[in-house]
């Protein structure tokens, strides 16, 4: 296990160093330099030589990044110019709303797409298999920002059950947040549910067409029974992995969700900070999503290396 | 039994094939359809007949500018398509070249760097690399069109790639060798052609995910710029108008909708024409 763990480490370093220079350039290239993008076409020119001082923009590149990276690896992301506060209390703040979405999310499609995906894998070519692959195949193809639009229109102005838009703020009682992050989360987790229980269906009907299913079935376990004890577990690895990655879609595509219903979640932050041109909230923002993804996937690897003893050996 | 349920299947297979070519064909021809003629000019506002609702005289009824719903669908077909397809053909035209190069040379260092910068492509949201593009060079259709097309090369390097690599151990290709060819010209001439099927299906597929990712970047803005109508803008604006004007948010939904979904069903329809043994990747 543990060369195994170097060798991924390994390249979870590389990943993020690779990363962090290609959003350091796209930050570097952008028309003009930073301080004027920033600023627009009708600042003075000390207020825009003011902001290069602050950016530091007089010195080399290889010493911005330097600076840029040491600062990140003491938590430290930069000052926003837009809010005039620490990047770090802006993220701190906009995760209390955005976690909680991804999670309640995630769980979501989870409790959606398991049972849905056995169901259909245990019961294939049946009325209840062809009715899943369609309804799923209608969740793929769904804008889920459309989706959402949709549900504003039925659950938050017609019934009322649901909040149309906005965050009351932790304060406001776990209840209230609920009412604000449900039709987000459905939405987030339409298009994921209807991925993962397709995959879910197709790894279980794989699993349960090899010899050791069959000859579970023949020392005489029932169906059931060996769909829990041999199938589940084989068939977990590749619907592991589509976790993994549905996390990644679940962080961007959170930005358009989170601007239908005006949550104040680290998507939008990310968007408002693109239209205000608030160039160092982007860079290190962006930089801590890909972190956390890359992070993501680091862990799902470690858990089906777990999960998969065969996995290790190979590697 | 077996053989019946078998042969229900493969005709539904048929059928989805049937009903993915036909939705396609209708929302491919609407677009050319508009290049030349639309029941109404899009660019054309006319205040006083704003917010209608369907009727025969607008069928889709009409936006806050008393535009036609249903000219502006079609418009936004034109731009949906046209921007997915370019995207595929940049994911396509780059990602080919790559992988079957590290398929033709595979284990060095040329394939061992192709293959680690496609993993590193994957490892990023998509989502997010694009709406910095476009961020940093300006919202525009040209900036959505590569910011969608950077994302579709790894998937066709690794796709043409992995189908390359067992042909290379071929009969064929060593006779093709022996002939005297060298490993470029095998690329083309020999395994190109063999993982055709492949690429066209998940060309598909990348069509259909290239017209969600557009409607998405002009939902927030970042795709093409007006007065050109796109159906992303179309849902963004019909948004502070929900509660007056539902009709505006359901038509460009519905065409978003129709479409990846027949693109879905065709490029699943194909893959079991052309090749069975191919199973669909999926982000």
């Amino acid at each position: 296990m543990l060369p195994y763990l170097i060798k991924r480490l390994g390249s979870l370093i590389v990943s993020l160093f690779v990363a962090s220079l290609v959003i350091f350039a796209c930050i570097e290239i952008v028309p003009g330099d930073p301080a004027s993008f920033m600023l627009g076409v009708n600042a003075q020119p000390d207020t825009v030589n003011a902001l290069r001082e602050e950016l530091g923009l007089n010195t080399s590149h290889t010493q911005r990044y330097v600076s840029w990276i040491s600062g990140l690896l003491k938590g430290d992301l930069g000052t926003s110019y837009t809010y005039r506060s620490p990047v770090s209390d802006i993220v701190a703040d906009r995760l209390q709303v955005s976690v909680p979405l991804a999670l309640y999310a995630l769980t979501l499609t989870i409790l959606i797409a398991f049972p849905v995906g056995v169901l259909a894998a245990a019961w294939r070519g049946s009325a209840v298999d062809l009715f899943v692959m369609g309804a799923t195949q209608l969740g793929i193809a769904v804008p889920n920002f459309w989706f959402a639009i949709l549900m504003v229109i039925v659950f938050a102005i017609n019934l009322g059950w649901f909040s149309a838009g906005g965050f009351p703020g932790w304060d406001a009682g776990i209840l209230a947040v609920i009412k604000a992050l449900t039709l987000p989360a459905v939405a987030l987790a339409l298009p994921q549910a209807s991925i993962l229980a397709r995959v879910m269906r197709s790894s279980l009907l794989d699993t349960l067409s090899e010899d050791y299913i069959r000859s579970a079935r023949a020392k005489g376990l029932s169906r059931r029974q060996v769909m829990w004890r041999h199938a589940l577990r084989n068939a977990m690895i590749p619907v592991l992995t589509i976790i993994g990655l549905q996390f990644s879609f679940l962080l961007a595509g959170a930005i358009i969700i989170e601007n239908v219903f005006f949550l104040p979640g680290l998507g939008r932050l990310v968007f408002q900070a693109i239209t205000q041109r608030d160039l160092i909230v982007v860079e290190s923002v962006v930089m801590l999503l890909v972190f956390a993804v890359v992070l993501v996937n680091f862990l799902v690897d470690l858990a089906y290396a777990w999960v998969d003893p065969r996995l290790r050996e190979r590697s | 039994m077996m053989s019946e349920t078998r042969s229900s299947r493969k005709a539904l297979k048929s059928r989805n094939l049937f009903i993915g070519v036909a939705l396609t064909s209708i929302f491919a021809l609407a677009a050319l359809l508009s290049l030349i003629w639309t029941p109404y000019d899009v660019t054309q506002l006319d205040i006083s007949s704003k917010l209608k609702s369907p009727s025969w005289e607008h069928l889709f009824g009409t936006d806050h500018f008393g535009r036609d719903t249903f000219s502006m669908v079609m418009v936004g077909a034109q731009t949906s398509i046209s921007v997915a397809f370019i995207a595929v053909g940049i994911g396509m035209g780059l990602g080919v070249p790559l992988g079957l190069s590290a398929a033709a040379y595979r284990g060095g260092l040329l394939d061992e760097f192709i293959m680690r910068g496609n993993d590193l492509i994957f490892a990023f949201p998509s989502l997010l690399i694009a709406i910095m593009i476009t961020a940093v060079f300006g919202p525009s259709a040209v900036n959505a069109i590569i910011a969608i097309g950077i994302f579709n090369i790894p998937v066709f390097a690794r796709l043409s790639r992995g189908a390359a690599l067992p042909l290379w151990t071929r009969d064929f290709i060593l006779s093709a060798r022996v002939a005297g060819k060298g490993s470029a010209r095998i690329s083309v001439e020999h395994i190109l052609p063999n993982i055709t099927n492949l690429l066209v299906v998940q060309g598909t597929i990348q069509f259909s995910l290239g017209i969600l990712a557009e409607a998405g970047l002009s939902y927030v803005g970042l795709g093409v710029q007006p007065p050109i109508p796109s159906w992303g803008r179309m849902l963004a604006e019909s948004q502070t108008l929900i509660s007056i004007a539902p009709h505006l948010a359901l038509f460009p939904g519905f065409a978003i909708l129709l479409t990846v979904l027949g693109l879905n069903l065709a490029g699943d329809g194909l893959r079991d024409l052309l090749d069975p043994r191919i199973r669909r990747t999926r982000r």
